[in-house]
């Protein structure tokens, strides 16, 4: 359906820009000049769609206006707008817009039909805008995920034939994974048959953690090479006797420089001090 | 019918499995393996599991049995070169193979039989030194 | 909310059939881009429920599809067979319990492995069970 009166908005482009950056500048939701740009483009996208396209939302002026609309709420994301304001940016057109509206018409039933439809239109944009800020928070969040797992499971070559792998953080099963799998390929890539689990960056061990971790030690013999776990600390030996959790038949050290002694013992090495002959 | 070769080398018995398992496939490794031990009267098995993608619960069981028939004909049994993705598909599946002896590679697996083998007989191994 | 794209269907009556149905998973696995550990995690679980598919159903139909919830891509295999139906479904999901020879792994062992799990059955009517393991799951 065809609303004459929003379709005629077009022409009073200018004042409404104007009411619409007053509005803005009192509701504080814009920082001023980097945003005229935009603001423009975008009030005349939106005006020239309502002209052109019937009042079909779907039309393909009006996915120029979406796409637009989603450039900029993504820029204004960046430049610290949150998405209240971004509503607020919306908000602030409708109330302009409206306003312009009831100069130009003095029938109320028409007035009320050309808003109900602005407003709809308006509310969608906001919904809209709302989305793409979650979309790019969760692309950021999602990026930051792939890294942090990436960057907090280093496997160490210690000596030939001994790795380690100091766990920094929590361990829950999606980071467990993670740390078997580098753990594992690194013991085939450099064929060593003992793996050093330190776990003093692990701010605490409850069962589901400690079952991890016996998951790592299972599957690391499997393979054929043995696990110690270092860096117990006074309160994770006490949480897991509380707890119950029966970590017999796991090589436990207190230190990472027990677990490479005991590894050196393993593998029949001696650490020796060198005499010094003249 | 499809058959997994079993190799004979000196004391030992070597398999490669190259192929994808089902468990017919399985089952006669089984038999075929304890029948050769029985028949060259060897005193170690290597199962060479390196390019095996994956191992359930059936084929795991199968490894488990080969492991403890073969210990009681007195030959010791070691899987190795299992794939990382495998080992922690098992954990997850709850099977730690107990009773099986696994290591990293051919080589290691080949020390690993040479040193249980002679480690059990004192006198062996006093002449023997140098294969370790 | 779970959509399908590709779609393919095995008719699994014998255990050799278990070799292509496996690359089939391996097949769908790649396309979508999924790890070794979570395609290795997939293939097992449906090694392990083709092996009761022709234990306890004496066969049956096992589809392939590759899904997505709109966050991630995923493989889901379902198997329907026309057997007896499992009597006492909870008993059937513990850990440890076994009517067959096997370890009694199979389906609680089989449900940590991927990333959903739902077993529908009925006396006398057949068991379907289906899968799904996510890329990132």
């Amino acid at each position: 359906m065809q609303n004459s009166l929003l379709a005629s908005l077009k022409e009073h482009q200018n004042k409404l820009l104007a009411e619409w950056s007053k509005l803005l500048q009192a509701s504080g939701s814009t920082d001023g000049s980097t945003e005229e740009e935009e603001s423009k483009e975008f009030a005349s996208l939106l005006l020239d769609a309502l002209k052109h396209s019937n009042g079909n939302a779907d039309s393909d002026e009006f996915e120029n206006v979406y796409d637009l609309l989603v450039g900029i709420s993504s820029s204004r994301g960046r430049r610290g707008f949150s998405p209240r304001e971004n509503a607020q940016y919306l908000i602030a057109f409708k109330e302009a817009a409206s306003k312009i509206l009831s100069e130009m018409e003095s029938d109320p039933s028409k007035l009320y039909s050309a808003n109900l439809e602005l407003s709809k239109l308006l509310d969608n944009m906001a919904i809209l805008t709302f989305e793409s800020y979650m979309k790019g928070r969760e692309e950021v969040i999602s990026r930051q995920i792939d890294e942090i797992s990436e960057i907090s499971t280093p496997v160490i070559r210690v000596w030939d034939g001994i790795v380690a792998l100091p766990i920094i953080g929590t361990l829950d099963s999606s980071r467990t994974q993670v740390v078997m799998e580098n753990l594992l390929q690194q013991i085939v890539d450099t064929g060593s048959s003992i793996a050093i689990l330190d776990i003093s960056g692990v701010p605490a061990v409850d069962s589901l953690v400690a079952q991890h971790l016996i998951k790592t030690v299972s599957a690391t013999r499997l393979m054929g090479a043995e696990c110690i776990i270092s860096g117990i600390r006074p309160e994770i030996a006490q949480t897991v006797v509380h707890l119950g959790i029966d970590l017999t038949g796991i090589i436990t050290k207190a230190s990472l420089a027990s677990a490479l002694q005991t590894a050196f013992d393993m593998l029949q090495l001696t650490v020796v001090k060198r005499k010094i002959t003249n | 019918m499809e058959r997994i070769p079993i190799l004979k080398m000196g004391d030992f018995l070597l398999v490669t499995i190259q192929v994808d398992l089902y468990d017919q496939l399985a089952e006669n490794l089984e038999s075929d393996l304890i029948n050769a031990i029985k028949k060259n009267n060897s005193k170690g098995v290597l199962i060479d599991i390196s390019a095996v993608s994956i191992i359930d619960s059936f084929m795991g069981r199968i490894l488990g049995n080969i492991a403890v028939m073969s210990k009681i004909m007195d030959a010791q049994t070691v899987v190795v070169g299992m794939q990382p993705a495998v080992a922690i598909t098992l954990v997850e599946l709850g099977l730690s193979l107990n009773g099986v002896i696994s290591a990293l590679n051919v080589e290691k697996g080949m020390d690993l039989l040479r040193s249980k083998m002679y480690n059990g007989d004192k006198e062996e191994q006093a002449y023997d030194d140098s294969s370790r | 909310m779970t959509t399908a794209a590709d779609k393919e269907e095995l008719f699994i009556a014998k255990e050799q059939d278990v070799v292509p149905l496996r690359n089939l998973v391996k097949e769908y696995g790649v396309k979508i881009g999924m790890g070794i550990l979570n395609q290795t995690k997939l293939i097992t679980a449906t090694s392990e429920l083709v092996r009761n598919l022709l234990k306890y159903g004496g066969g049956g139909r096992v589809i392939i599809e590759s899904v997505t919830n709109g966050r991630d891509f995923g493989v889901r295999v379902v198997f329907i067979d026309k057997g007896p139906g499992i009597k006492d479904i909870n008993l059937a999901m513990q850990d440890g319990y076994s009517t067959g020879k096997s370890l009694g792994l199979g389906l609680p062992g089989t449900k940590r492995l991927v990333n959903e799990f739902d077993i529908q059955t009925e006396l006398g009517n057949g068991t379907t069970v289906t899968i799904i393991k996510w890329k990132n799951g």
